[in-house]
């Protein structure tokens, strides 16, 4: 560009994305530029009187510490769980897509009533679930307590309680990736059935080799916003346990929430190393993601 | 004139407000503070009373909402100071402290008399030998018990106060008879401090443990293993899954008489009775003794207004600080919330039971803790509660608890 002369056709381009990149620079560059360099303060978040900046620059020191620190590894562990186990939505949406996907009467309505779970709020959607499994009075625990004799709170137990939130979580995901699958079900070519079926092709050799293939781009889709749901999963934890028991059911989000900015933490610099350290592994998907998108455009 | 608004809109409102203050050529005082609406009530008539009694001041209070507050005094102590801020005693005003936004107010206490009359919450604003703000609250915390679920069990109320050994003897007649003799909801973590606070408090000793707060005491130590045997003896008794409830819903246990004792504050009273339980059954008594001889300390949690570092108007802002402070003041304004007085000059009703037998069980301690949430740094507390919480629902897991706790106070207290 800088070899041709200076003209409309080359600036226009560069006009129109002006408030779009300002926007990124000021919302995101910025704010992941400045989250990098507080991760390596020791700050508890105030200014002095003179409005300068207390903060000690530790180097990496808070990332040292956060290797040695039981309660990230904890966290660690419980994002790694949330991102395997959040993945089921995608063949589980796919499954109840296909189900969907007939013509009788009234299934309009029964699409919208498998959807509902993702039209209400996370916050609604974890209360519901703790009463699901509160102690004493919650339908899940009273079914347990039948069948085994001894009720178990999800909630209040080290090995269940990330799993209990993660069904939550599920529950509104699966839906939405059922949407996703049945607008792709919608786009799928009536003629290559038709012609597969003619070719013999039914079952499971027709979902796998003809309609599937179809839907890659459902799919694709579905796989990176429940990767990005799963890793930046907060408000279920928040409103089901806070985090607890002790601490058992903490993720990276919350863990990063509670250090930085929870009345026990003004943790500032601990709080941005996790924040850094989540960053990297979004990182990792996204650029996955972004690499796949791009190559999919160029070889088009 | 009070005026309040909520949250963010507090701000513009103050500043519309000072202009049309100004107008009127008064001194215009700025508060900011986070009370709910029965305590802002009560605080609206003290500034009532203080305006009649100067009226060239002209007081403007901002009420944020008790949550939002906490974050947002973090930042209008540099960007905007009030003259006057809502905060706590003990550690959890440290920070600002050793910031320098909260101003030295050690003259005000001495021109009113204050170390005497405030004697029993000075060390809990003292830092550095100074003092940093005014105590205008606190409420007591204790056993609080349901007479019903003693009859049901067979036993005799405890009114009065019992032994550790007699209390530890009724928890095993509450167990045959299948109610939970200590009750507790755990899942915001704080009730079982409480709990942890007085073993502490009766196994060592108020001395000790400040120290251990302070981080003076390895929590590796004997002396803290003393304090978790005793905790261990309480152990079976608790409500299992408290880790899974909110201190409410433990209310409600007590309340129904599938509890019989509750450690709590005062607070929880309204939240009783709110549940049918009336003066009648519901009773009150101080934790038992455990070491005989050591002085009995209690649980106090104190609320203080302070005056920021960045205030305009510091010397009518010392003025209300002795006002709140003073004897007649704090009588009013604790009879309207429900809470105790911390001038000893000061009166309580004597119709309310809880709140007479708290003024008589504070007024009598040898010393008050704040709660171990304020009482150690806000990463130690974290770490604590969760220890205490783990600890009650795995009792085996002792040693790696003290070692997790031990390392935390290595690294909070450097």
């Amino acid at each position: 560009m800088s070899s041709r002369s200076f003209n409309q056709r080359s600036l226009a381009p560069w006009l129109f994305l002006a408030p779009g990149l300002l926007m990124f620079l000021v919302y995101v560059i910025w704010p992941i530029g400045e989250s990098l360099l507080l991760s390596l303060y020791d700050w508890d978040g105030l200014y002095n009187r003179e409005g300068e900046f207390t903060g000690r620059f530790v180097g990496l020191g808070n990332f040292q510490e956060l290797w040695s620190d039981p309660a990230f590894v904890t966290s660690l562990v419980n994002n790694v769980l949330w991102l395997g186990l959040y993945l089921l939505a995608v063949p589980a949406g796919l499954l109840i897509a296909i189900f969907l996907n007939q013509s009788v009467r009234g299934i309009r309505l029964y699409k919208s009533l498998f959807f509902f779970p993702f039209v209400i709020s996370q916050v609604v959607v974890g209360l519901i679930f703790s009463w699901f499994y509160a102690p004493d009075f919650g339908l899940f625990y009273n079914l347990i307590e039948a069948v085994t004799g001894t009720g178990v709170a999800i909630l209040a137990e080290e090995k269940y309680v990330t799993y209990g939130i993660i069904a939550a979580g599920l529950w509104p995901q699966i839906a939405y990736v059922m949407i996703l699958y049945l607008t792709g079900l919608n786009n799928v070519a009536p003629d290559q059935v038709e012609a597969a079926r003619l070719d013999g092709a039914k079952g499971w050799r027709m979902l796998w080799y003809v309609i599937l293939p179809q839907l890659r781009p459902a799919t694709f889709i579905a796989v990176v916003v429940t990767v990005i749901g799963a890793l930046r999963s907060f408000d279920l934890v928040s409103v089901m346990t806070s985090g607890g028991p002790f601490g058992s059911s903490r993720v990276l989000s919350f863990y990063m929430y509670e250090q930085a900015l929870s009345e026990y933490g003004y943790r500032m610099g601990y709080g941005a190393a996790i924040a850094v350290v989540l960053f990297a592994i979004m990182m990792v998907f996204i650029s996955g993601f972004i690499w796949k998108m791009w190559r999919d455009e160029t070889e088009r | 004139m009070v005026r309040y608004a909520k949250g963010a809109m507090a701000l513009t409102a103050a500043l519309l407000l000072s202009t049309a203050a100004v107008a009127q050529d008064k001194r215009v005082l700025k508060y900011n503070a986070d009370y709910d609406p029965i305590p802002l009530a009560a605080m609206e008539a003290l500034i009532a009373d203080f305006e009649a009694a100067n009226p060239d001041i002209d007081v403007q209070l901002n009420n944020f909402d008790h949550e939002g507050y906490k974050t947002a005094i973090r930042n209008f102590l540099t960007a905007d100071a009030p003259d006057l801020a809502n905060w706590y005693a003990g550690n959890r005003m440290a920070p600002f402290v050793n910031a320098g936004q909260f101003m030295d107010v050690t003259d005000v206490w001495e021109a009113n008399g204050l170390n005497d009359a405030l004697a029993s919450a000075k060390a809990s604003m003292t830092i550095d030998g100074k003092q940093w703000g005014v105590p205008y609250t606190y409420y007591q915390w204790g056993i609080y018990f349901n007479r019903d679920a003693y009859k049901a069990a067979g036993l005799e109320a405890p009114d009065g106060g019992v032994t550790w050994e007699q209390f530890l003897k009724n928890c095993e007649a509450f167990k045959a008879a299948g109610i939970d003799c200590v009750t507790t909801g755990s899942k915001a973590l704080w009730p079982v401090a409480g709990i942890f606070d007085y073993l502490s408090l009766r196994t060592n000793g108020y001395e000790w443990h400040m120290d251990l707060t302070a981080g003076k005491i390895a929590w590796t130590d004997e002396s803290v293993k003393k304090v978790f045997a005793e905790f261990a003896k309480l152990q079976p008794y608790v409500t299992a899954n408290h880790a899974a409830i909110d201190w409410q819903d433990a209310a409600a246990l007590l309340v129904q008489g599938k509890a019989a004792n509750y450690v709590m504050g005062n607070f929880a009273v309204g939240t009783f009775k709110e549940g049918g339980m009336t003066n009648d059954n519901l009773g009150f008594m101080v934790f038992p003794e455990i070491t005989p001889g050591i002085p009995r300390a209690e649980e106090a949690p104190t609320d203080t207004i302070h005056i920021p570092a960045g205030a305009q108007n510091v010397d009518d802002a010392k003025k209300f600080l002795a006002f709140v402070a003073s004897a007649d003041a704090q009588t009013k304004l604790n009879a309207a919330l429900g809470q105790l007085p911390t001038n000893k000059n000061s009166t309580v009703a004597a119709d309310d039971p809880f709140i007479s037998a708290g003024f008589e069980s504070l007024s009598s301690a040898y010393a008050l803790a704040q709660f171990f949430d304020r009482d150690a740094p806000a990463e130690m507390a974290k770490a604590g509660m969760e220890g205490f919480q783990e600890f009650l629902v795995k009792p085996e897991n002792l040693d790696a608890i003290l070692e997790r706790l031990e390392s935390v106070r290595q690294r909070v207290y450097q």
